[in-house]
């Protein structure tokens, strides 16, 4: 039977999954992904059915313990931002070295313009690099079937498979029709075959080979694929268009079908070379439409014929950077937009700010103030709210990278002889990828201070359980840090004068310590209160 | 018919309830719909902003064009000032008068004199009137019912119809106030 639902584009692919007959989801959160799990682990449905949704504690771990469901026989899938794709690749490209067992399907949330990241890296290539079958939604509509058809694809071809979105799709809703599938999960007997799973090198080779052979036959399916279309007149036309993804809706929105272009649709990769091919054979320029890197556009230089001219980002006819949006992709059919009426000039912008309460603030204040007498002081901050102590009235930290690397980077300063060298964690970041650097500091003994600013939860993605809760200390304890410099305060203005105090003896103490100023976010505590009332 | 709307506030007014229930009328009323949301870094009290697209035809964009609006529906006023190159010629803005200062330097007069410029603009003070009518959590819902009249693809009632759904898992009493909120919006255009 189907029914409407009005869902987010992530809504869409969780409900997608849960209709395939999956078993698992294996997530770290991170914007725009996290509310794929969330919607899993709100569903009734799921929960009855014994579903697997509790976060994992990196995306590493993610993607490998949903491999481990995919030889036990069962559908898992993984969910993560972009940027939560570097810290998954080991496991990522050597799954598509062991294939899989159950389908496996691997959620990449792209961010271009960066709403909420530190990069704009397409997943796509991470996709190619791994040599796997990737798919692109543009609607919400597509990304509910689309995941359906991932999992058959990957139990088909015994490969994982990457689906990829960006934040203008996960983040937007729309009505999707959708059709309950099997009440129950998908089973096959587990994996036994370690000439696959065994990756030796003898057996890698084997694998290499393999992977190798099947990519003509995967460019093939993505011909064939119902996400690969073209729409509009395609004879005769000097110029046609090649988009993905959000791209392609912002072509339609322009009206490129009814205009006389004609439109060839991707959602399949690796792309499909033989239709490109065509296509192209047939314009005289092909104008590429894609969110994120210049992906498509690279290869179709490539595999159009010499008598194409291939536009697009490379070639300045869209913007280089950002993402695009009806405007940008209309200037470049030859519309100029319209506008009415100018933003007025005394706008001023309104930057995201740490809560009213936040134990963040008091950390800062109380660093801010110690520092003050260490000029040479610098602060290696982290990934979470506690970044925008950056910002004004705090300008508290130096640098904010990757998640973890405040305490390495801290390590690396102090190495070099840098003092004070302070590094400032959240706790789920701490948990996710801190935890490796501090036993690195504990083993060269260090000179470093650590602050571990635990807020009981993943506050930044909309407080989600943070894997160490009630663990720190014990955690900072078993990788060595001395106990008498384990320090725990309360971060409340009335306890400043302790505060400064622990922190300047934290700093004067040459090795490493770890301070845990601990108190809950206030917008959990809030929401806790209102389910109280 | 299409009618595309840009909901603004700051982060924690409560603009996406107002999105949802929009949205969610909109679905009852058999319509086309696309609701961008911003979630993530800039909710943190920063400037937050929604794209409404309600048609009767395919809609294929998330994003709206630029002079494309029909309505900038603002919990804020400098905020509703934000987003006027999207605004089509006949638009309308209709916006909370009420600043949210948690900046410094608000430009308070120049955000007045920008509005009273538009042809085509509502102010209305919805946190005073939530306030006196005790009904602080409610000043989305008054801003609601204040818009309700200008978009036309919708009825009051598939919003209200809506308002009851969408707050019907918080009891009867919220769905009330809510209800109440919504029809002193109306009552003052
Ligand atoms: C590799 C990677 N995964 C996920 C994210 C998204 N992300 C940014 S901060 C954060 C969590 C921060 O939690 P915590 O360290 O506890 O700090 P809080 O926000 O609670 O202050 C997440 C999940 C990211 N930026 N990079």
């Amino acid at each position: 039977m189907t029914e409407t639902r009005l869902l987010l584009g992530d809504e869409a692919v969780a409900l997608g999954a849960l209709h395939a007959g999956l078993k698992g989801v294996y997530a770290y959160p991170g914007t725009p992904s996290t509310e794929i799990t969330e919607f899993i682990q709100k569903s009734e449905a799921a929960s009855a059915a014994g579903i697997h949704c509790t976060w994992s504690t990196n995306e590493k771990t993610a993607m490998e313990e949903a491999l481990g469901m995919s030889y036990a026989g069962c559908r898992s899938m993984v969910c993560m931002k972009h940027v939560g794709m570097n810290v998954a690749a080991d496991a990522f490209v050597n799954a598509a070295m062991t294939g899989v067992n159950g389908g496996l399907v691997i959620v990449a949330a792209d961010d271009p313009s960066m709403h909420s990241s530190q990069n704009e890296q397409d997943s796509r290539f991470y996709g190619k690099f791994a040599m796997i079958p990737m798919l692109e939604p543009s609607t919400q509509q597509e990304a509910y079937e689309m995941t359906g058809y991932a999992f058959d694809l990957s139990e088909k071809e015994k490969l994982p498979v990457l689906l990829r979105l960006t934040t203008r799709l996960a983040h937007s809703r729309a009505a999707v029709s959708v059709q309950p599938g099997p009440d129950s999960t998908v089973r096959l007997p587990a994996a036994k075959d370690p000439s696959s799973w065994v990756l030796l090198p003898g057996n890698a080779r084997k694998r290499n080979d393999y992977l190798t052979s099947v990519q003509t036959h995967l460019s093939d399916i993505a011909s064939f694929s119902p996400f690969t279309f073209i729409t509009g007149e395609k004879d005769g036309a000097d110029t046609g268009i090649i988009a993905s993804g959000t791209g392609w809706n912002y072509v339609m929105e322009n009206g490129a079908a009814e205009t006389g272009f004609p439109v060839l649709k991707i959602g399949q990769y690796p792309l499909p070379e033989q239709k490109i091919k065509e296509f192209a054979a047939s314009c005289d320029n092909v104008l590429v439409v894609e969110d994120g890197q210049p992906f498509i556009e690279e290869q179709v230089r490539a595999i159009a014929g010499s008598g194409t001219r291939v536009l697009g980002k490379l070639t300045g006819n869209l913007p280089r950077t950002g993402e695009l949006n009806p405007d940008s992709v209309g200037k470049a059919l030859g519309k100029e937009p319209v506008q009415f009426y100018a933003k007025p000039q005394n706008i001023v912008p309104r930057p995201p700010a740490l809560c009213q309460g936040c134990g963040h603030r008091d950390v800062y204040i109380a660093l801010n103030k110690v520092l003050a007498s260490y000029p040479d002081a610098r602060v290696f901050a982290d990934i979470g709210c506690y970044t925008l102590g950056a910002l004004p009235p705090f300008c508290a930290i130096d640098s904010c990278v990757d998640m973890g690397a405040s305490i390495t980077m801290a390590k690396g300063a102090a190495d070099a002889g840098l003092y004070p060298a302070v590094a400032v964690i959240g706790d789920s970041t701490f948990t996710h990828s801190g935890m490796t650097g501090l036993l690195d500091a504990v083993n060269d003994r260090s000179n470093i201070t650590v602050v571990i600013s635990d807020n009981l939860t993943t506050a930044m993605t909309g407080g989600q359980d943070s894997a160490g809760t009630n663990k720190f200390e014990a955690i900072c304890l078993a990788l060595g840090v001395e106990p008498a410099h384990v320090r725990v305060v309360v971060p409340l203005q009335k306890n400043m004068a302790e505060i400064t105090a622990v922190i300047r003896e934290e700093i004067d103490y040459n090795g490493v310590s770890v301070i845990i100023p601990r108190r809950e976010c206030m917008q959990t505590l809030s929401r806790k209160k209102n389910k109280t009332k | 018919m299409k009618y595309d709307i840009i909901l603004a506030g700051v982060g924690g007014q409560g603009i996406l309830s107002i999105a949802t229930i929009i949205a969610d009328a909109a679905v009852n009323a058999g319509l086309q719909i696309k609701q961008a949301e911003v979630h993530g870094m800039s909710q943190r009290g920063g400037e937050v902003e929604s794209g409404l697209r309600l048609s009767d035809t395919a809609i294929y964009s998330d994003l709206l064009p630029a002079g494309s609006a029909e309505m900038i529906l603002s919990m804020e006023p400098m905020e509703a000032l934000r987003y006027l190159p999207f605004l089509s010629r006949d638009g309308y803005v209709i916006t909370s008068t009420a600043p949210f200062r948690n900046i410094p330097d608000y430009p308070e007069d120049a955000v007045k004199k920008d509005l009273e410029i538009l042809p085509h603009v509502v102010g209305i003070d919805i946190e005073t009137l939530a306030r006196e009518n005790s009904m602080p959590k409610s000043a989305n819902m008054i801003l609601l019912g204040a818009a309700a009249r200008h978009i036309g693809i919708l009825t009051p009632e598939h919003l209200k119809e809506s308002i009851a759904r969408i707050f019907g898992r918080k009891g009867r009493q919220i769905v009330e106030t809510n209800l109440r909120a919504f029809d002193m919006g109306y009552a003052k255009i």
